[in-house]
């Protein structure tokens, strides 16, 4: 049984990243290897869909502070959307939901990162 | 006398789902609300993560007792290894206002239940006390 899916996909200078399963100690560390990979690529846009994944804990959320601080030194972006609630709630429960550019579906993820250019 | 349920893991990553499948079936099945029991168990499974990740230094072959007592108006969770000892001046919450990775944890484990108590008085190990009471039943 698989536990985590990440696929990846590329849509013109940005990333497309679906997650599928849950996000603990033990998948975050591969979610890391991909994030740091494009970080280090400096992508200047990560999408991460999170419709997905039905729970994540300290470790996910910390893979993705950090991608967002190391995105931020080059200039780049990190976009994610469709939290479902169990992983909105570890959000806001961390008080991170201010942090990061959180919006409701793709659509509006990439609204958001074309307004801005 | 409380009803108990114990469970046991190795204190590897890969088994923490079927201890927060577990968790989570119980507490629904005790009366707590969706929101309630997604919460408890999100504090248990980083409880857990934390024995892996300090009392063990890392995936190990020893276990994780994780004993649950339901009473009338509270579940207690006894979380007990028998990894390197805490020192419980040194486990804190992060500053949230300062954003990093790492950290969360104990701040998560710390907001949502209500007690949080840790007890390094055993020979070997430790064992972590969370409290989480029914609404209204205090």
């Amino acid at each position: 049984m698989k536990m985590l899916d990440i696929q990846s996909k590329k849509v013109d200078n940005a990333v497309i990243i679906n997650i599928k399963g849950d996000v603990d100690l033990y998948s975050s560390p591969q979610i890391r290897k991909v994030l740091l990979e494009l970080i280090q690529k400096e992508s200047p846009a990560i999408f991460v869909d999170l419709q997905e994944v039905n729970y994540m804990d300290s470790s996910g959320v910390a893979t993705l502070v950090e991608a967002l601080q190391r995105a931020k030194k080059y200039g780049g972006r990190l976009f994610i959307y469709h939290l479902q609630g169990a992983v909105q709630d570890v959000f806001e429960l961390s008080r991170l939901d201010k942090v990061f550019q959180i919006y409701p579906d793709e659509t509006e993820a990439m609204k958001a990162y074309h307004d801005e250019n | 006398m409380p009803e108990t349920l114990e469970f046991m893991i190795p204190a590897e990553p890969k088994y923490l789902k079927i201890n927060r499948l577990s968790i989570k079936l119980l507490c629904e099945l005790i009366g707590f609300s969706t929101v309630e029991s997604n919460n408890i168990t999100l504090a248990i499974d980083e409880a857990c993560s934390n024995v892996i990740r300090h009392a063990y230094n890392g995936p190990s072959k020893e276990p994780i007792h994780i004993k649950c007592n339901i009473y009338g108006n509270k579940i207690e969770f006894l979380i007990r290894d028998f990894g390197r000892k805490a020192n419980v001046d040194q486990i804190k919450s992060r500053e949230l206002d300062e954003i990093r990775p790492g950290g969360l944890g104990v701040h998560l484990i710390k907001t949502v239940m209500d007690e949080v108590m840790y007890d390094t008085n055993f020979e070997k190990g430790n064992q972590l006390k969370l409290i989480k009471h029914f609404k209204g039943r205090k």
